[in-house]
């Protein structure tokens, strides 16, 4: 007899999880006096403001517009006075364009009267339109504007809608939080989205350390279908814990075992992906009428007294996030994201932006820098390189500079997810060789256009 | 038996040797393409290099248009004079005058000037630091200091100080543009060595926004536009642009009023070099001070 082998995609690594704050139930972050919300905080043109200083806002209203078709609006966290429109700090630690708000002492903060739209009714252009001016981005990090992928694409016909509840990073558990806490807007969000695309089925890929929430999303999901509110099927997939199973393409490997080619979109093989956290916020947008103006963030890590998911109003200080979680002293170390992909931070003056999904402290016990050995030729790293490439030579080309053979050597198909580095034995750099490699290559492109 | 084998072999293998030779010779009679013998001259006298700094392909691509006439001797930037001369001997013209130009540095805001707000730990490279965090420096358009340049450099004309700051030997460097290219933030430029008024900012920021993140950063008061010759100085987002074409007579007054230090009258090299003492620098920055604390 054999066991079935359980779902996964080739390669990639198997870092310790240090999920700790699985079982901690969401809480929701105490309102602070300032907001900073930079314009520029999703892939794509920045947001325009539409506001001038000293005006009052309410929550929730637009504050910025679209800058142009891939670009997305923002909304105001909280009901206050707009206070600045000038440069400040973003998380990637350089000086950008931002709308500070100063939060009204006195408001009650109450959302506004849920008003449902009829997103059955809508046409094409209006439902993305919708999207695009509700704010919704992809909130697995990424932040790129969903109404993009959401536009119909002549001679595309959507095949699958796949929502991304694997969570590979360690320490992050806001989509966990999310799936089991709140399954029916995720099955509801699917539901409307799947409708829109005409998707012929749903499927969730949920990686089974999360066993709770595959339960509950099946459970919901099994509610909504004897409730004749889901018409297209949806199946919950369990995948073997792997990272980094949460980028988009190696999710659609493991769950249909097919491949989606080099430099292409999943949508070019008929297949959506959406992350779960972003399809909740569309059933919030449709059935309620908010937009986004706040997210799960995982704040934990060894710096955090008390590891917690928080429901964060975007645009809240980092200082404050902590601090509300008692950050240590220690803390010498702050990351925003994962521990693999995320960025570090060089001020704790950055506020939480859309695509925070964590905030993670470590102290100078984990931060013990590696020594640099010379590459003993083991192979681990094309073992672990999710994406088959050769990652050991792309790090030593990087090293000479030698940007056109990096460029035949496929760097540009790097998703940066750090496997390599984190897997060499020897401790060399090599994703951090090799991102700043693509930046080079990116920029001789655009001298050369 | 075995020896009539090995007999066939060679008389086959010799034979077809014999007939491709005659094919070689026969093609090479009538296929010849006549060259100028002054090119392989001149590139013999051209320091081989291929840097690029002359604007052609390679030293090969400069020695055809020389040869031709099409260019001056003197376009390249590398040659000793001494060779450039022998290169307009040997093909009887003129070796022309060609201005010296160097790379020049948008910044001045080494480790004793720029804010520091963190720590860089990751890989030594700017193009790297740039991508996490931006650096440890507060400032997001300053030096990051982790010498790319100086990697990048062919002609080792590059030499970080002991603030952090590249400074660019004038002697050396031939003004081929490698540190342009490698500088993730965009601040070296190639100007004319007697371009003396020189702009060590790229700050958009006006006022204390600006001075909060480095010492030397431009505040845009616009001073030295008012003091240059009408025309010279122009202030655009917030900066100082100093062209030389559009007005002058350029003249170090300009830069006696500028309360940071931002616009500065270089002659020579920007910055102290490794190990020389910083005393020009500091003092040259009190007087300043001074002055605008008078004014």
């Amino acid at each position: 007899m054999r066991l079935a082998r359980l779902r996964s995609f080739r390669h990639g690594v198997h870092p310790d999880g240090h999920k700790t704050t699985a079982d901690v139930p969401t809480r929701r972050m105490p309102f602070v006096e300032r907001y900073v919300l930079p314009l520029g905080q999703h892939i794509g043109a920045p947001a325009k403001p539409v506001v001038s200083v000293g005006q009052h806002v309410a929550r929730g209203e637009m504050i910025a517009a679209p800058g142009a078709f891939v670009s997305t609006a923002l909304h105001a966290p909280v009901a206050g006075r707009i206070a600045a429109i000038a440069e400040r700090r973003d998380p990637t630690g350089r000086l950008a364009n931002a709308i500070e708000i100063e939060a009204d002492p006195f408001s009650t903060q109450a959302m506004p009267t849920p008003r449902a739209v009829d997103a059955d009714a809508l046409t094409d252009d209006e439902f993305v339109a919708l999207v695009q001016h509700g704010g919704l981005v992809g909130l697995g990090g990424a932040a790129f504007p969903s109404h993009v992928k959401y536009a119909p694409t002549e001679g595309k016909p959507v095949e699958w809608l796949v929502l991304n509840g694997a969570e590979c990073e360690p320490f992050l558990t806001a989509d966990h939080r999310l799936m089991l806490e709140r399954p029916q807007d995720v099955v509801r969000g699917a539901t409307i989205l799947a409708k829109r695309l005409s998707a012929g089925g749903i499927k969730i890929g949920v990686e089974l350390n999360k066993g709770d929430a595959v339960q509950a999303l099946r459970d919901a999901a099994a509610e909504a279908l004897a409730a004749g509110e889901a018409p297209i099927p949806i199946e919950v997939v369990g995948l073997q814990v792997k990272y980094p199973q949460g980028a988009e393409k190696m999710l659609i490997k493991a769950i249909f075992e097919r491949e989606v080619p080099a430099g292409k979109l999943p949508l070019d093989i008929g297949i959506v992906v959406n992350n779960v956290g972003t399809i909740a916020a569309l059933a919030d947008l449709v059935d309620r009428g908010w937009p986004l103006i706040e997210r799960i963030v995982t704040v934990a890590g060894p710096g955090i007294g008390e590891p917690s998911n928080l429901i964060v109003p975007i645009g809240t200080p980092v200082s404050a996030v902590i601090r509300h979680c008692h950050v240590r002293g220690e803390t010498r170390e702050l990351i925003m994201g994962g521990p693999m992909m995320g960025q570090p931070l060089a001020s704790s003056d950055v506020p939480v932006v859309k695509g925070t999904s964590g905030l993670l402290a470590f102290t100078e016990a984990e931060l013990t820098k590696r020594h640099e050995y010379t590459c003993v030729r083991c192979g681990r790293c094309l073992d672990a390189c999710a994406n088959m490439l050769n990652p050991a030579r792309l790090a030593r080309l990087a090293r000479a500079r030698r940007y056109d053979e990096l460029e035949a050597s496929f760097v540009t198909d790097c998703m940066e997810c750090g496997a390599c580095s984190y897997t060499c034995p020897s401790g060399l750099p090599i994703v951090q060789l090799i991102r700043a490699a693509k930046a080079a290559v990116r920029t001789r492109k655009k001298d050369k256009n | 038996m075995n020896l009539g084998n090995v007999a066939i072999a060679a008389g086959i293998m010799g034979g077809l040797g014999l007939l491709f030779g005659v094919v070689l010779a026969v093609a090479s009679r009538f296929l010849h393409v006549e060259e100028d013998p002054r090119i392989d001259i001149v590139e013999e006298l051209l320091p081989g290099s291929n840097c690029g700094a002359c604007g052609e392909a390679g030293c090969r691509a400069l020695a055809e248009k020389v040869a031709l006439g099409d260019a001056a001797p003197s376009k390249c930037t590398v040659a000793a004079a001494a060779a450039i001369e022998a290169i307009a001997d040997a093909l009887g013209v003129d070796a022309g005058a060609q201005e010296k130009r160097v790379a020049r540095l948008h910044c001045a805001g080494g480790r004793a000037q720029a804010t520091q707000i963190a720590e860089y730990e990751g890989y030594e490279g700017c193009r790297a630091a740039a991508l996490v965090g931006g650096g440890g420096k507060g400032c997001s358009w300053g030096c990051l200091g982790l010498a790319d340049c100086e990697v990048a450099c062919t002609f080792d004309a590059i030499v970080m100080n002991d603030n952090g700051l590249p400074v660019v030997l004038v002697d050396k460097c031939t003004a081929c543009g490698d540190c342009v290219d490698a500088c993730p933030r965009d601040l070296f430029e190639i100007l004319p060595l007697s371009h003396s008024l020189i702009v060590q900012c790229k700050v958009p920021l006006a006022s204390e926004a600006a001075t909060a993140l480095c010492s030397v950063a431009c505040d845009a008061c616009g001073r030295c536009a008012q003091d240059a010759a009408p025309g010279l100085i122009v202030m655009k987002d917030n900066l100082p642009v100093v062209d030389y074409a559009a007005g002058g007579p350029a003249a170090p007054e300009a830069t006696f009023r500028c309360p940071t230090g931002a616009i500065r009258w270089v002659e020579g090299a920007q910055f102290p070099g490794r190990g020389q003492a910083r005393g020009g620098e500091r003092a040259a920055q009190d007087a300043t001070t001074t002055e605008s604390a008078d004014g």
